[in-house]
C-alpha cells in the first residue's frame, strides 16, 4: 500500500512543475506588458522604464525567471501584484474563505443528493422515480452555470424579489438576522453550482450502480436469500461507490472551474473573480498564484482520488 | 424474434423442396451499422433529440436567408421591445431583432463546437493510437504527458492563452478568423484526453486480435494495420464522446464571450448575448431568456443524441434486438 502511495506522489511531483512551467512560459511569452502603464506616462522617460524592469527582474531569460519564481513561491512569497502592488498571498489570504465557503457547501450539497437519487433511481430503473430523476438530471446538467445562474436571478431576484442578487461580504447585523441574510446571499451561487454538479453525478451514480446490479455476486446473494436491502446496501453498493468515489474526488477541480463563472455572475469575491480581474489585467503574480493554486488542488484531488481507489479497491493496489 | 420469422414467412415465394428455396436470400442482410440505427431509434428522446438539433442547425443555416431583418440592423427606436409579431423574440438595448442575431450567432456557436470537437478528437485520435500500437515507452511518455494536460486547470487556461493571444492572431488572421481559430484550437486542444484514452484502450485490447496478425501475414504495412484495420473497430466510443464533446465545446465557448474574453463584442454568438443582456435583466429579460434557451436547447438535444449513441453503439446490447 504505501508503496502504491509513494508511486503516485512521485508521479504528481513532476506533473505539477510540468504545469507551473507550462504556465509560466505562456505568460512569459505573451504580448503584453506589465509596465505599459508607465508608458503611457510622459513623466516616466523610457530610460527609466528599462531601468525599472531591470529591477523587477523582467529582462531575465525565462529559465532564470522561472528559477526565481519557482524559490520564492516554495517559500510561500507569491511576490507583488502588479496592479494593487500588494502582497499576492494576501490577496489570495481574503478571497480564498469565500470561495471555499460558496464551493464547498455547494459540493457537499451535490454530493449528498446525488448518490442516494442515483442509487435509487438504479434500483427501480424505469420507474417513475428513475425516469423523471434521469430527465431532471439530463436538464440540469445541459444547462450551463450562467444559464442557470441567470435564471435564478431573473425568478428569484427580479420577479420574487425573495433573493438578493449581488454578494456583499460585509453584512453588518448581528445574530440570527445576520446569519439568515448570508445564508440568503449564498444561497443562488450555491443552489447554481449544486445543480449542476448534482445532475452529473447522479447520472455516473445511476450508470455506476447499474452495472453493478447485474452482475453475477448480486444474483448469488439475492439466490442466498438475503434481503432486497442487505444484497443492496452491504453487497452492491460499495462496489458501485467505488467509481462513483473516484469521480467525486476528480470532479472537484471542475467546480472550481464552475465557480469561477459563477462568481462572476454574483459578483462574489472569491478566487474566480481574481483570477479574471488578473487576466484583464495582465497582473502576472496574481495569474501565476491563481493557477498554481488550481492545478495544485486538482494534482492534490487526483492523488486523493488514486489513494481512495488503491483502499476501497483491493486489486489496485497490486498493479 | 419474431420479426426475423415473419419476414422468413413472407419471404420470395419458392416452391418447397426446390433448389430456388434453398439458394435464394430470405431476406436482406442486416449490417452493424443498420442494427445500431434500429436500436437508436428505440430510443426515443433521443430521436427527438436529433430532430431539434436538426431543426436549429438548418435554423442558423438558413435562416439568415430567409429573415427579412439583418442581424446587425439596429433601430434605437424600437430598442427593448418585448417579443411581438415583427421582433419575435423581441429587441436589444440598441435595437438589434434579437431572433436574427440569434440565427446568426448561432452559425458561430454550432461552428466552433463542431469544429473545436474535430481538432479534440483528431488530436486525440492519433495520440491514442500511436501511444496504444507501439507500446513501451512511447506509451508511457503519451500517457504522461495526458496526465499532465488532464491536472491543467482547463478554464483558467482557456481564458488566459485566450486573451493573451488574441490580438496577435486577430492581427494574423484578421478579426474573426483570428478569434475563431485561436478558441477552436484552445477549446481543442484542451479536451483531446478523454477520447486519447478511449482510443489508446482500444488500441491496446484489439492489437492481439487474430485479424490483425492476419494483416500482418499477408504484409500489410504499420499505416495500414492502424487507420484500415484497427481504427475502424474503435469508432464506437469515440463517435460518442465526440458528440458529447460538441455540447461541451458549444458550453465552453458560450462560457468564454459570457465572461467578455470570447469573439469581439459585436458578434452576437448565444454568450455574447447572455453577457450583454445580463445588465438588463430587469427591464428586458428577453434579452437573456432567448439566448440562454438556444444553448440549452441545442445542448440538451446534443446529449440526448448522445445517450441514444451511447446506447446504440454499445457492443453488449446489439443482441438485445
Amino acid at each position: 500500500m504505501t508503496q502504491y502511495l509513494i508511486r503516485r506522489i512521485l508521479i504528481s511531483i513532476p506533473t505539477l512543475i510540468a504545469i507551473s512551467i507550462v504556465i509560466f512560459t505562456i505568460l512569459a511569452l505573451a504580448p503584453g506588458d506589465p509596465l505599459a502603464e508607465f508608458a503611457m506616462n510622459p513623466a516616466v522617460p523610457p530610460e527609466v522604464r528599462q531601468r525599472i524592469r531591470q529591477s523587477m527582474g523582467l529582462d531575465d531569460p525565462i529559465p532564470v525567471r522561472y528559477v526565481k519564481w519557482a524559490s520564492s513561491m516554495l517559500r510561500g512569497d507569491f511576490g507583488y501584484s502588479f496592479r494593487s502592488k500588494s502582497p499576492v498571498i494576501d490577496l489570495i489570504r481574503q478571497r480564498l474563505p469565500t470561495t471555499l465557503y460558496v464551493i464547498g457547501t455547494a459540493y457537499l450539497l451535490s454530493v449528498l443528493i446525488a448518490i442516494p437519487v442515483g442509487v435509487l433511481s438504479a434500483i427501480r430503473q424505469y420507474s417513475i422515480f428513475d425516469n423523471i430523476a434521469t430527465t431532471l438530471a439530463f436538464i440540469g446538467f445541459s444547462l450551463p452555470t450562467f444559464v442557470t445562474g441567470i435564471l435564478f436571478i431573473l425568478i428569484f431576484s427580479v420577479k420574487l424579489g425573495w433573493l438578493p442578487m449581488i454578494y456583499r461580504t460585509t453584512i453588518e447585523t448581528e445574530g440570527l438576522a445576520g446569519l439568515w441574510e448570508k445564508i440568503k446571499q449564498a444561497l443562488m451561487p450555491i443552489m447554481v453550482l449544486a445543480l449542476f454538479e448534482t445532475a452529473a453525478l447522479a447520472r455516473y451514480t445511476r450508470a455506476a450502480m447499474l452495472e453493478t446490479i447485474h452482475q453475477d455476486y448480486v444474483r448469488t446473494a439475492r439466490a442466498k436469500g438475503l434481503s432486497e436491502r442487505a444484497v443492496i446496501l452491504r453487497h452492491a453498493l460499495r462496489n458501485a461507490l467505488i467509481p462513483v468515489v473516484t469521480i467525486v474526488a476528480l470532479s472537484i477541480p471542475g467546480i472550481f472551474t464552475g465557480a469561477v463563472i459563477t462568481e462572476q455572475i454574483f459578483r462574489v469575491p472569491g478566487m474566480g473573480s481574481l483570477l479574471i480581474s488578473a487576466i484583464r489585467d495582465n497582473d502576472t503574480p496574481v495569474i501565476m498564484a491563481i493557477t498554481i493554486i488550481f492545478s495544485a488542488l486538482v494534482v492534490l484531488f487526483n492523488l486523493i482520488a488514486d489513494i481512495l481507489y488503491g483502499v476501497l479497491d483491493p486489486r489496485i493496489k497490486y498493479e | 424474434m419474431s420479426e426475423m420469422t415473419e419476414q422468413r414467412r413472407t419471404a420470395v415465394p419458392a416452391q418447397v423442396g426446390t433448389r430456388e428455396a434453398v439458394l435464394l436470400p430470405q431476406r436482406k442482410p442486416r449490417s452493424l451499422w443498420s442494427d445500431a440505427w434500429r436500436q437508436f431509434r428505440h430510443h426515443r428522446l433521443a430521436v427527438a433529440g436529433s430532430f431539434v438539433l436538426i431543426f436549429m442547425v438548418l435554423a442558423t443555416l438558413i435562416g439568415p436567408f430567409l429573415w427579412p431583418i439583418p442581424w446587425n440592423h439596429f433601430d434605437m427606436a424600437e430598442a427593448l421591445q418585448g417579443p411581438s409579431l415583427e421582433h419575435p423574440f423581441g429587441t436589444t438595448d440598441l435595437g438589434h431583432d434579437i431572433f436574427a442575431r440569434i440565427l446568426w450567432g448561432g452559425r458561430i456557436s454550432i461552428a466552433v463546437g463542431v469544429v473545436a470537437m474535430l481538432v479534440a478528437v483528431v488530436l486525440g485520435t492519433l495520440i491514442g493510437a500511436i501511444a496504444g500500437y507501439f507500446g513501451g515507452i512511447l506509451d508511457s511518455l503519451l500517457m504522461r504527458i495526458t496526465d499532465m494536460f488532464i491536472s491543467i486547470p482547463s478554464l483558467p487556461l482557456l481564458l488566459l492563452i485566450t486573451y493573451l493571444f488574441q490580438d496577435r492572431m486577430k492581427a494574423i488572421f484578421g478579426i474573426e478568423l483570428g478569434m475563431f481559430l485561436l478558441i477552436v484550437l484552445v477549446i481543442g486542444g484542451l479536451n483531446w484526453m478523454p477520447v486519447a484514452r478511449l482510443v489508446r484502450a482500444s488500441f491496446l485490447s484489439l492489437k492481439q486480435k487474430e485479424f490483425v496478425e492476419a494483416a500482418h501475414c499477408i504484409g500489410v504495412g504499420t499505416g495500414g494495420i492502424i487507420f484500415r484495420h484497427i481504427l475502424p473497430n474503435t469508432l464506437s466510443p469515440v463517435i460518442v464522446a465526440a458528440t458529447l464533446g460538441v455540447a461541451q465545446a458549444i458550453i465552453t465557448e458560450s462560457a468564454l464571450s459570457f465572461l467578455g474574453l470570447g469573439f469581439p463584442p459585436d458578434i452576437p454568438t448565444w454568450g455574447r448575448m447572455l453577457y450583454d443582456g445580463i445588465n438588463w435583466i430587469e427591464f428586458a429579460p428577453w434579452m437573456v431568456l432567448f439566448p440562454g434557451g438556444a444553448i440549452f436547447l441545442t445542448v440538451l438535444s446534443i446529449n440526448y443524441v448522445g445517450d441514444g449513441l451511447r446506447d446504440a453503439l454499445d457492443p453488449r446490447r446489439m443482441f438485445a434486438v
